[in-house]
């Protein structure tokens, strides 16, 4: 009995590891996914201090959904964000939009 | 033991005191570290930092870099049209030690051994690793073009193709120039680092003249068949803009330079004498990946798995930016070479972790060319992996380029600058 009971503490404590690793992974990929705006937009989407180019860091998830929607059918004029903001799946935006509305201004 | 004011005259002689905050030693080398990134440039720098933020501050990180300022090579051809110093394209390398901990050495890598893990500097020290990441820009082919080695090491005939003292040697030349001179630079055949790169430079160097010195010429003289990037952009402004002062000649490959006479030779075309000569060779991977043998298509470039960017010749060493083989149409550019610091800091510090490498990795690139002081085009791409295929690739329908030179992009491309340079360095 007692070993049993050792067992399935080990089994469940070794679940919920990875359980907490596969959630650690997505975390990981949704920021270094994020980071691919941070070349225009600032390392965690803080932007230098008088850029002309926006912060994304607190933006709000609902708003940034719909400028990339205005971006990819050209409601929203742009010199480089309407070409980008194609090359995203509908997934990679939300990850990217999730992320930084969590962020802080 | 070191008294505390020889440690400071030494660290001071190496430049490291603003960085002593997050060295994990007081001025010594540490003998092994998680991860060593070779080269702080738009890549390596970017991996250091990365590989730090993305691991929490939990991996510790060795940047081996020479210098104690990171100069950009974008943005460098205005240094060299005379609207920017070089003092507004240099950031100093102290944040990445100050404020993310990483160890900045300050020594080249003379030798890579991965079979034991370890990476020797010039200064005899040897640094262990776990994960090693590579990123040592471009090297000169100089067998391409006979006589151009010893022109350039004289400081006769100019690359700057790394920007840093170079760039200001040929801004001294252009000035030095009378008027009525001509100015010829010759491009080599693609691929190599910065394709619209020669292209801008000639736009900055018509620009000057076209103020400073209105009876001199710009020649470029391209190995390629055409204008390798923004090829109609480029050529309706030269146009429009250089008549008389800038022409372009295509398929004229320079194989030899005489430095006495001022001369270039072409593979096939008639020679050409110019008052400054910017002659760029062939290129390669950087010295260190050549040496170690990473450099193993056509002992040029170097192939990668483009999902963790290990190389395909040696286990746990991963190599980005313009040293790599390039994906198809992936540009040496230093904005990719940002994004692929990022790319290989995730999949470092997930390997490192026991996670899950990102199955779906993503690259930008995002690159602006002014074609005056104030007015810029530009090219932007995004690139997918595509793990069928195992490379990255363009998205179709996306990226693009500018319908035509605008200056609201002029502020933008110095905007991009000014972040680029903060999310690699600061």
């Amino acid at each position: 009995m007692h070993i049993k009971t050792q067992f399935a503490a080990v089994l469940l404590s070794s679940l919920a590891a990875s359980a907490a690793m596969a959630q650690d992974s997505a975390a990981l990929h949704a920021r270094a996914l994020a980071a691919t705006c941070a070349n225009c937009h600032g390392t965690e989407g803080r932007t230098t201090d008088g850029s002309s180019v926006p912060s994304l860091a607190g933006m709000p998830k609902d708003y940034m959904l719909k400028q990339i929607k205005a971006f990819k059918d050209g409601s929203r004029p742009a010199t480089v964000m309407h070409q980008l903001s194609k090359g995203l799946t509908e997934q990679q935006v939300e990850t990217v939009a999730t992320y930084f509305a969590a962020q802080k201004r | 033991m070191m008294k505390r004011r020889s440690f400071v005259q030494a660290s001071l002689a190496l430049g490291t005191l603003g960085g002593m905050v997050g060295c994990a030693t007081t001025g010594t080398i540490p003998s092994k570290a998680k991860v060593v990134v070779i080269g702080g440039g738009y890549g390596g720098a970017t991996a250091a930092k990365y590989v730090r933020m993305l691991s929490n501050y939990k991996i510790d990180v060795v940047l081996v870099e020479p210098n104690a300022n990171f100069i950009s090579c974008p943005l460098s051809n205005l240094v060299i049209g005379g609207s920017k110093t070089i003092g507004d394209i240099t950031t100093p390398y102290d944040n990445l030690s100050g404020k993310h901990g990483v160890t900045h050495v300050r020594d080249m890598v003379s030798s890579i051994d991965a079979a034991k893990k370890t990476v020797t500097l010039a200064g005899g020290a040897t640094i262990g690793y776990d994960k090693l990441i590579v990123s040592p820009g471009i090297d000169m082919l100089w067998n391409s073009i006979e006589g151009l080695q010893a022109a350039s090491t004289s400081g006769q005939i100019l690359q700057a193709w790394k920007a840093g003292p170079e760039t200001l040697a040929l801004r001294r030349q252009l000035e030095a120039m009378p008027d009525g001179g001509v100015y010829a630079i010759t491009v080599p055949l693609a691929p190599y680092r910065c394709p619209p790169g020669p292209y801008e430079r000639a736009s900055q160097v018509a620009h000057y003249f076209k103020q400073a010195k209105p009876k001199s010429k710009v020649l470029i003289l391209d190995a390629n068949p055409d204008v390798t990037s923004k090829g109609p952009l480029f050529k309706k402004f030269w146009a429009d803009n250089y008549k008389g002062i800038l022409e372009f000649r295509p398929n004229h490959k320079a194989i030899g330079v005489d430095a006495k006479t001022n001369i270039i030779k072409f593979e096939t075309e008639s020679d050409i004498k110019a008052n400054v000569l910017n002659v760029l060779p062939d290129m390669s991977a950087g010295a260190i990946a050549m040496k170690s043998g990473l450099a193993n298509v056509n002992n040029r470039w170097c192939n990668v798995n483009y999902q963790t960017f290990e190389s395909t010749a040696a286990k746990d060493v991963h190599v980005i930016g313009d040293s790599v083989l390039a994906a198809p149409l992936m540009p040496k550019s230093g904005h990719m070479a940002n994004s692929h610091g990022k790319v290989v800091a995730a999949a470092v510090v997930a390997q490192l972790s026991g996670m899950d490498v990102n199955p779906q990795p993503l690259l930008t690139n995002t690159c602006y060319s002014y074609v005056n002081d104030k007015l810029v085009v530009h090219v932007a791409s995004v690139h997918q992996y595509v793990a069928a295929e195992k490379t990255f690739k363009t998205v179709p329908g996306s990226g693009g380029v500018s319908t035509a030179p605008n200056e609201l992009e002029g502020v933008y491309a110095w905007n991009w600058a000014q972040n680029i340079w903060a999310d690699t360095l600061l």
